[in-house]
Formats: structure tokens, sequence, C-alpha cells
């Protein structure tokens, strides 16, 4: 069965990010595939490569990149609310005239017909958020 | 449908929500939503009178995160992650009442 994702709140905030991807790794343990994830919101937090967690914490953006790099993920980040938060990819970058990327390995900025796509062609879609 | 909340009804109205409005299907509680299948607390009998229009399922690890895996309300099943995924491929359409 194709799964979709999609993630309205960013890291270390309550408990959405920790939440899907344990959820994530669920689905792929039981052999189903994974369509999209979606980053919306404050969701797009999760993209940045920029973060510095302890080092005895979990490292949410980092985990989310091996897990796309594992299992060959589509990880989308929603092109508004990122350019509102500040998370930045080449593309971005000069278009906006910044002098900095921020993007994490495994993620790619779009828009939100990635979602509308991912509802369409996945047979399941959850969501976490706030 | 399945209907996923997250949240504790001393925190917010989610759950009272999807009991008033959703079609009889399964309720997950997931997140500080657990807390609602507490044996004693204010959800218990909210979820006890709903229990005849919905299927009740709680996230065991998010339970065990809290300390109150061994209080969990009778009538609610307890599933792990794997659990959930089987829960989502159950039902046509899941909601998250957020």
């Amino acid at each position: 069965m194709k799964f979709a994702i999609l993630i309205n709140e960013g890291p270390y905030t309550h408990q959405a990010s920790d939440s899907a991807y344990q959820f994530a790794k669920a689905v792929l343990a039981k052999g189903h595939e994974i369509f999209r994830i979606f980053f919306y919101h404050d969701g797009v937090n999760n993209a940045t490569r920029l973060t510095t967690p302890p080092q005895d914490d979990r490292n949410i953006v980092n985990r989310w990149s091996k897990l796309a790099e594992e299992h060959k993920l589509d990880m989308v980040v929603c092109v508004a609310a990122a350019q509102r938060r500040g998370i930045v990819d080449e593309g971005e970058a000069k278009r906006n005239g910044k002098d900095a990327t921020n993007l994490a390995p495994g993620f790619r900025i779009s828009g939100l017909g990635q979602l509308i796509e991912a509802g369409i062609q996945a047979d399941r879609m959850v969501t976490f958020g706030d | 449908m399945l209907n996923i909340v997250n949240k504790s009804p001393l925190d917010r109205g989610s759950l009272d929500s999807c009991l008033q409005s959703a079609e009889p299907g399964a309720i997950l509680l997931i997140e500080d939503g657990v807390y609602a299948a507490t044996r004693g607390s204010a959800g218990e009998a909210r979820l006890k009178a709903a229990a005849g229009k919905f299927k009740l399922f709680a996230l065991g690890p998010d339970m065990e995160a809290r300390g109150i895996a061994d209080r969990a309300m009778d009538g609610v099943t307890l599933i792990d992650y794997a659990g959930f995924v089987d829960l989502v491929a159950e039902y046509n359409t899941c909601q998250s009442w957020l």
C-alpha cells in the first residue's frame, strides 16, 4: 500500500516529528511504500541542516536525511512556508538574494501541488501536527 | 474512518470534537491524547460512553513514555507503531483531529 505523510509541526516542539518518524519507519518495516513526506507550516523547520542538538539527544533533521537516503524517500518542503521561515536551497537563495543555504540532504523545496498529488496518488495520507 | 487524537482532553477540545462529530469507526489516541485513556481520568467516562460507536485504541509506546501504561482503562486496546500502520491500512480514510 502507498502511504503519504504530512508533517505540520517543527522538530523539538511537541511530538509530531517524532511520531511521524516512528510511523514512517513502521510503514517501511511492514513492506509498504512511502510515496512522499510533505513538510508544511512549521514542519519545514525539520529541513534545516544547521540544527545542533545536544550529543545525547536525537538529531531529528539528520534522522530524516538518513531515512530518505536509505529508502530513497521523496521529502518535500513547502516553498512558501520555507521562505517565511528561512529554509533556503540554492535556487531560492539566488531568486531571493540570500547569502546562504540551509536545506538538509534528502529534502527538496517545491509547491503545494506536491501535497495534492500525494493525496491523489497515495492510498492513505496521515497527518502529524500540533 | 480512523480518527487520530493527539492532545489531552485537559488541554484541547479535539477529543470532544471528534466524539461529537465523527461517524462511527475507530479512535486512536497518540501523544498526549493517551491521557484520555487513563483509568479514573476525566476522559475515561467520555470514552466509555462512546465505546458503542467507536473501537478504541491507544499507542502503547506513548502511554509507556508517560508512565501510564499500567493504568489503561478497560475497553481500550494498546497497540505499537506496527499496529498503528495496520489500523491506517484497515480503514479507508483517516483524520487527525488537530
